[in-house]
């Protein structure tokens, strides 16, 4: 448990008025509120820290033991027994108004519990009886491109906690769902917190995805590329039989569409599927195929 | 068309301690939808989310109207920048990967 500088925090001196704290916090809470910065970790832990910096500078009381005791906080034990028997009245709220930005007690320091005994107000200090919302949770989850071909139920582990869901077809890679109320519990009966999971997909060995299109390389020999013939593909969902044109160039494209991958909650919706010939030129030709060929160049 | 819950206007100005006008100003902003239904106004649940988000911004950072709507337009962009990241990173990760 380290201690924290709340004066540090709030970018101020040790000799800052009340006005000057509000002024302080009122500027870092701005650039570190999680609504203004959703999805960054960073931001919201420094917020939370700015949040408990006010928590303490702003209440008179609190300031007079934070900087009594200050760096030596670790022999504050003498002032948390006094604390416990005393009636605090520092928790004037006003409002019921949920916080449901991820921020709860439970988000104060060690430093800060150790030496205040959890007396947090919560953001603003000015919110008695105030109900929070509970944190919300992040997880990732890994999968296969062809995990998320079709819509599926899987359960996950998640703080202890068993819980199944519904992972939708057509789900991109790096894309986060909410899963509400999944996450910590509210306070003072505020709604629990949700859970957001990120997707990380893998890519496939044959199937290369964009969006909702799919790429896939076919090899074709010489002979049907230049007389053409009939291939067998497999794609997401079983083989199809393709007719190759005779004189097929190398490198050229066919389009099978409807057979990409699913579109994102848009049921029975797909992308197409793009077939790419990659011709082979035989290697190790015989001495007979060797004639017969120069016999063709020459023709 | 799915069926959306919607929530009494008046239960939840009382619940978050607001008038109603400010929520009927937020409406002229073009930042939140409000219906009415037999003369009385509703929050459909899909505008909940961010009508919370407004009032948290207006409540714990002081921001007026004004720069509450600067601020949602922005994050809507921050937003659709980052899933276009997410699509371009995705991209560049087929010419990584093959």
């Amino acid at each position: 448990m380290a201690f924290i500088d709340y004066y540090k925090a709030l970018g101020i001196n040790k000799n800052a008025t009340e006005k000057e704290i509000k002024t302080a916090y009122r500027k870092q809470a701005r650039k570190y509120h999680p609504d203004v910065n959703p999805n960054d970790k960073e931001a919201h832990k420094k917020f939370q820290e700015v949040n408990e910096a006010n928590e303490v500078l702003s209440d008179p009381d609190k300031r007079k033991k934070y900087d009594q005791y200050g760096t030596d906080w670790k022999h504050a034990d003498q002032f948390e027994q006094q604390a416990a028997q005393q009636q605090y009245n520092g928790r004037n709220y006003d409002s019921g108004r949920a916080y449901s930005g991820g921020f709860t007690e439970d988000d104060f320091s060690d430093f800060f519990n150790s030496m205040f005994g959890g007396q947090g107000g919560g953001f603003g200090g000015s919110r008695g009886q105030a109900r929070y919302k509970g944190q919300d949770f992040n997880a990732e989850l890994n999968l296969n491109l062809r995990d998320v071909y079709h819509s599926h139920k899987q359960t996950l582990t998640v703080n202890g906690k068993n819980i199944r869901i519904t992972i939708p077809a057509g789900i991109e890679n790096g894309q986060t769902i909410k899963i509400k109320g999944h996450g910590g519990a509210g306070v003072n009966n505020g709604p629990t917190g949700d859970l957001y999971i990120t997707f990380n997909i893998a890519n496939d060995p044959e199937f290369k995805r964009v969006g909702n299109d799919l790429y896939k390389t076919a090899h074709i020999d010489l002979y049907t590329a230049v007389l053409g013939g009939e291939i067998t593909v497999g794609t997401m969902d079983g083989r199809v039989k393709l007719k190759v044109p005779a004189g097929t160039q190398n490198g050229s494209k066919v389009k099978l569409k409807g057979k990409g991958f699913p579109k994102y909650k848009k049921e029975d919706e797909f992308g197409d599927l793009f077939i790419t010939y990659d011709v082979k030129i035989p290697t190790n030709l015989t001495d007979e195929q060797k004639r017969l060929f120069t016999e063709l160049a020459k023709s | 068309m799915p069926q959306q819950a919607l929530i009494s206007a008046d239960e939840f100005c009382t619940s978050h301690n607001i008038e109603f006008s400010y929520m009927r100003n937020l409406q002229e902003f073009g930042m939140i939808e409000l219906v009415t239904r037999h003369e009385v106004n509703y929050i459909p649940e899909n505008q909940l989310e961010k009508l919370e988000r407004i009032l948290r911004l207006h409540d714990d950072l002081d921001i007026n109207l004004e720069g509450i709507h600067a601020v949602t337009q922005l994050l809507q962009r921050i937003s659709q920048m980052q899933s276009e990241i997410i699509r371009l990173q995705n991209r560049l990760r087929l010419y990584e990967d093959f």
